[in-house]
């Protein structure tokens, strides 16, 4: 890790092969993502992680870091685009925190959070989207997806099941699943499924565990999301 | 010689709202003293004065906009409050009347009113008094412009402390981790 490269004003070490987000998320520097995860081939949709590199935007989760670079993450001008994404992200879909049992758990509001969203800003589009409650375990309410596709690359690359997929182009862009009566009970899906357990907000959610922990003590309200890459770095 | 300070005048009100936002404001208990000394409320339901004055320096505004009555008030908080605050999810969103938006209106009032188990020669009421239900249920940013968000359901009376007394001493309202709630 001889290898250093330029966030912020801080120096960051990297490996061979890294991103900017992987090696930033290693040294405790968070940037705000939500297509992004760990675990997964970056998808580089999201553009929530967008960076300046020598003065260019690009996607820190696609992004190779290299030697010397220079790139410029937690300024106000890239902040208030990540502002604008997100405000576009609640507008698009039913996004009602109150009666979310993702509430506090979900990564886009705890984004808003920390990008301090105080209104959506924009027009609502208020869209209808039906629920699919058909699985005996699983609830899909498709109305709070954000297209991340982490449910498509899990459920693909992990469970080998290929149950969703994202449909459609452009703002016609929707989540659907895999089953000729496109119903989640006539999919091989499981509780056991990497896909059941990587969405960010809250279309797949376990049935009968509303409340199990109250509002106000989940993930969230204890720390904000931005303390999940200090958690990260410690942990090493 | 110094000339008493004059209190801010801030007006409240409830539209497609529970007043649980209100319930919250009266939650900051004791502080409401210390506001006091600060503020006079114009109006609002804490002193059920029916019309705004012409000069008030705040205006808070709980619930979204479900029938053409609220668009009428909001637009009075509007035309007469210097500044104004939206407080809570459904002023913010729509929150829970929202949820009736991917229905078309007449199949809720049919249901409400005509189909629903147990009616008998129910009628969809047409007094004119009633003002008429808005096809959604919208946001109040979306028909006026709002200065300052408080966003929560509702937002605590810890939150609703912040703003105001930010607000007072003539800061821009910062909440932080903590007091930033959706739900």
């Amino acid at each position: 890790m001889s290898q250093t490269f330029i966030l912020d004003g801080k120096t960051i070490s990297f490996a061979d092969g890294q991103t900017i987000m992987q090696a930033a998320t290693q040294a405790g520097v968070f940037i705000p993502h939500l297509c992004y995860h760990p675990d997964f081939k970056p998808h580089g949709s999201c553009k929530l992680c967008t960076v300046k590199v020598n003065g260019r935007q690009t996607a820190s989760c696609t992004m190779r870091a290299i030697a010397g670079m220079v790139v410029e993450s937690d300024t106000p001008e890239i902040n208030a685009e990540r502002l604008a994404l997100t405000q576009m992200l609640f507008v698009e879909g039913n996004h009602f925190c109150p009666s979310c049992e993702q509430s506090g758990n979900c990564q886009l509001q705890a984004t808003a959070y920390h990008l301090g969203m105080m209104s959506p800003h924009f027009d609502h589009f208020f869209p209808n989207r039906a629920v699919d409650a058909s699985h005996p375990d699983v609830l899909l309410d498709f109305n709070r997806c954000i297209l991340c596709s982490l449910c498509v690359r899990a459920s693909r690359d992990v469970d080998g099941k290929n149950v969703f997929a994202l449909s459609g182009r452009g703002i016609k862009t929707h989540l659907i699943v895999n089953a000729k009566s496109g119903q989640l009970a006539d999919t091989n899906f499981t509780l056991d499924d990497k896909a059941a357990h990587v969405c960010p907000v809250g279309v797949i959610l376990k049935k009968r565990r509303g409340f199990a922990v109250p509002i106000g003590e989940r993930t969230y309200d204890k720390q904000p999301i931005s303390a999940t890459a200090k958690a990260v770095a410690e942990e090493r | 010689m110094n000339a008493p300070k004059k209190k801010l005048k801030v007006a409240t009100t409830s539209l497609a709202g529970c007043f649980g936002c209100h319930m919250s404001l009266l939650d900051i208990d004791e502080r409401l003293f210390t506001l006091l000394e600060h503020i006079e409320f114009d109006r609002s339901p804490l002193t059920d004065i029916k019309t705004c004055s012409p000069d008030c320096d705040i205006g808070i505004i709980e619930g979204g906009l479900c029938n053409a009555e609220n668009v009428h008030v909001l637009r009075e908080f509007r035309d007469n409050c210097k500044i104004l605050i939206a407080i809570g999810a459904c002023a913010i969103n729509g929150g829970l009347p929202a949820q009736r938006n991917h229905l078309p209106l007449t199949t809720i009032l049919e249901e409400v009113y005509h189909t629903s188990p147990g009616l008998m020669n129910g009628m969809i009421p047409n007094d004119p008094e009633l003002p008429l239900p808005l096809n959604k249920v919208h946001p109040i940013h979306e028909v006026v412009k709002i200065d300052y968000f408080m966003p929560g359901c509702p937002p605590s009376a810890d939150t609703i402390w912040k703003v105001l007394t930010d607000l007072l001493a003539g800061k821009e309202p910062e909440l932080g981790h903590g007091l930033m709630h959706y739900d």
